[in-house]
């Protein structure tokens, strides 16, 4: 039943609405590679005003992609931050171009392990090289370029999507007005990776994996996959969460049946996020984007200093944590917050208090909407930015 | 009892309201006359920033690079919403980071004593300020000490109106322990006021006994040590 090949595997990314850009040099990854042609796949929302000081970059996390704010062309799913975008909404299209570009590695049409490898003509598998959080922001400046974008209003993204914001300030400072990290972190932990290395093991443990080469074998790790995605969902999630919404409530049933089926609501909803997920997502891709995010430590990259890291005149930041995120908890924003002090950058730094953990970042949180549009507005009336027509 | 918006707390959380949108007449005395003190275009930290209306007016009439910091989440967010630089934290923690001289201007109004260590925060503040300015209640204050000497027990107003057992205040001092602890820790003062309840200043020597008998709050300019 796992030789079943998921919508994803079937579809070429061509097919999928939004816009591509070929970049046809080679770019000089971390690895050391030069790697290219490659396509970055990428979505927008709203006009480019014609000094073009209105583009705002938004960066997805893990398991996110371009489709910010409108259904997803494969499960149907409402966009992850529908509820931001919109005229008049915190991420107002009367007024900003937002940007979204799928991550390099990634399995939605920008290039990644399951796209084919034009040397073998076979698809990339593990021969695909390993990326860094550094190499998809090169990719997105890269795209920034070829849209005529010289500096961004502000650029923004939750979880791994803080880790690309962090990344542009450190390497592209002149060319950000504004920043806003969501639920990060300057580098990740060592419970992150762990939690990362259980889930691609999880995937190389699948015998449909066979290797990493799934794809040409007519195989899909799904199991694998699924497994990574339930035991990642924990993660995302709290505890008080957790069992507001569950509890210990029995799924469609009024006993335990003393068996190992899904008793618990628990266990269904987290069977249905592993299964919904092998729909839409890459096995090998969620193994080389885990690997990026474990990779990034801005200090590392500084001599072991953060405040290093953040170079010449900063944007302004607007650091958001959640109360009840114990995978990237507010103590790891506090510390960017310091660094960030310590180069006397602008910071604002808002501490949310929710019980909805990690996950509050993409959920309806009336603080972090209030937060994100005062803040924006804010640097828009210092940046002399008005809404469009009107 | 006084106006509360007008009056000056001895209390922190006896403070007026520090509405982001107040109009320059509408905030409060004591922090108008710091704002009186601010060079424009100054680069100003204000420390236990409430929710901004110093930082706003700052921002507004004087053209100050302004940020804050406060340790209330309520605070930090409507400060944040209103387009404010201000990041949630405390004095204690969260200012050793900052550069040597990293801002024209450090102000700590009315929270000095709720910290945990005062001479450590006085001693970052002009490390890290070229100037500081500090305000706080004087428990120094005649009528305080009439309500111990009189009543026996901690004195409790309608300005300093927290119980013993459950009060922010944690180190209270008057304006000759001040003077002390700057002259300790080999800071120069460049100027002081002394406040009445309501925030109107005269003019006494901090270092006589008037001013420590007569004045409800001191305010001090330090020089920064950059």
């Amino acid at each position: 039943m796992s030789t079943v090949t998921a919508p994803l595997l079937k579809r070429p990314g061509k097919e999928w609405p939004g816009h591509s850009f070929i970049v046809s040099e080679p770019l000089r990854l971390d690895c050391g590679i030069d790697f290219g042609p490659f396509t970055i796949a990428y979505q927008t929302y709203g006009r480019l005003n014609a000094e073009r000081s209105n583009a705002v970059l938004i960066c997805h996390a893990l398991s996110g992609d371009q489709y910010v704010a409108e259904p997803h062309p494969i499960t149907g799913a409402a966009g992850w931050w529908t509820t931001l975008v919109g005229p008049g909404g915190v991420l107002d299209t009367d007024r900003y171009f937002l940007i979204c570009a799928n991550v390099l590695g990634g399995c939605m049409g920008t290039t990644g392990p399951k796209e084919v490898n034009p040397a073998t003509g076979e698809p990339w598998a593990l021969n695909f090289p390993v990326i860094t959080i550094r190499d998809m922001v090169r990719a997105q400046k890269l795209l920034i370029e070829h849209l005529g974008i010289e500096k961004l209003f502000c650029v923004m993204g939750g979880s791994m999507g803080a880790m690309q914001v962090l990344q542009w300030a450190s390497s592209y400072p002149e060319s950000v007005v504004a920043a806003v990290p969501i639920a990060g972190s300057a580098r990740h932990s060592a419970q992150n990776i762990a939690f990362h290395e259980v889930g691609r093991q999880a995937i190389i443990a699948d015998p449909d994996w066979c290797g990493g080469r799934y794809l040409s074998l007519g195989h899909n790790p799904a199991r694998g996959l699924a497994v990574a995605r339930m035991a990642a969902h924990i993660t995302y999630l709290s505890e008080a969460a957790l069992h507001r919404k569950f509890g210990r409530n029995l799924q469609d049933r009024n006993a335990v049946t003393y068996g190992f089926d899904a008793d618990f609501q628990v266990e269904s909803y987290l069977r249905h996020q592993g299964s919904t997920f092998v729909d839409r997502f890459d096995a090998n891709s969620y193994l080389y984007i885990t690997r990026a995010m474990d990779y990034f430590d801005l200090a590392a990259e500084h001599g072991g200093s953060l405040p290093a890291a953040f170079p010449g005149t900063q944007p302004r930041f607007c650091i958001i944590s959640f109360t009840s995120d114990w995978l990237f908890p507010t103590s790891e924003s506090r510390a960017l917050v310091h660094a960030l002090n310590a180069v006397a950058a602008n910071v604002s730094f808002v501490e949310i208090e929710t019980d909805k953990g990690h996950d509050a970042f993409l959920l309806h949180e009336p603080e972090l909407f209030a937060t994100l549009r005062g803040f924006l507005a804010g640097c828009a009336e210092h940046r002399g930015l008005t809404r469009f027509w009107g | 009892m006084a106006d509360r918006s007008a009056a000056l707390p001895l209390g922190i959380d006896a403070g007026g309201p520090r509405i982001a949108s107040a109009a320059p007449d509408e905030l409060r005395r004591d922090l108008r006359l710091i704002a009186e003190m601010i060079e424009p275009g100054s680069r100003v930290l204000d420390i236990g920033c409430g929710d901004g209306a110093l930082l706003a007016y700052l921002a507004r009439e004087k053209d100050v690079d302004a940020r804050g910091m406060e340790l209330s989440q309520s605070g930090v967010n409507a400060c944040v919403r209103h387009g404010l630089s201000v990041i949630q934290g405390d004095a204690d923690r969260d200012l050793d980071a900052f550069p040597v001289g990293a801002f024209d201007v450090v102000v700590l109004s009315q929270t000095l004593q709720a910290t945990r260590r005062p001479r450590h925060v006085v001693e970052t503040l002009v490390r890290i300020g070229k100037r500081a300015i500090v305000s706080f209640p004087n428990f120094g204050f005649w009528r305080i000490r009439l309500s111990l000497l009189w009543r026996g027990r901690m004195p409790v107003s309608e300005l300093l109106n927290n119980p013993w057992y459950d009060t922010p205040n944690i180190h209270l001092c008057t304006i000759r322990d001040f003077v002390r602890l700057c002259d300790e820790i080999g800071t120069e003062i460049e100027r002081s006021v002394t406040l009445d309840r309501h925030g109107r200043s005269f003019s006494l020597d901090p270092r006589g006994g008037l001013a420590n008998l007569l004045a409800e709050q001191g305010m001090f300019v330090l020089s920064g040590k950059a």
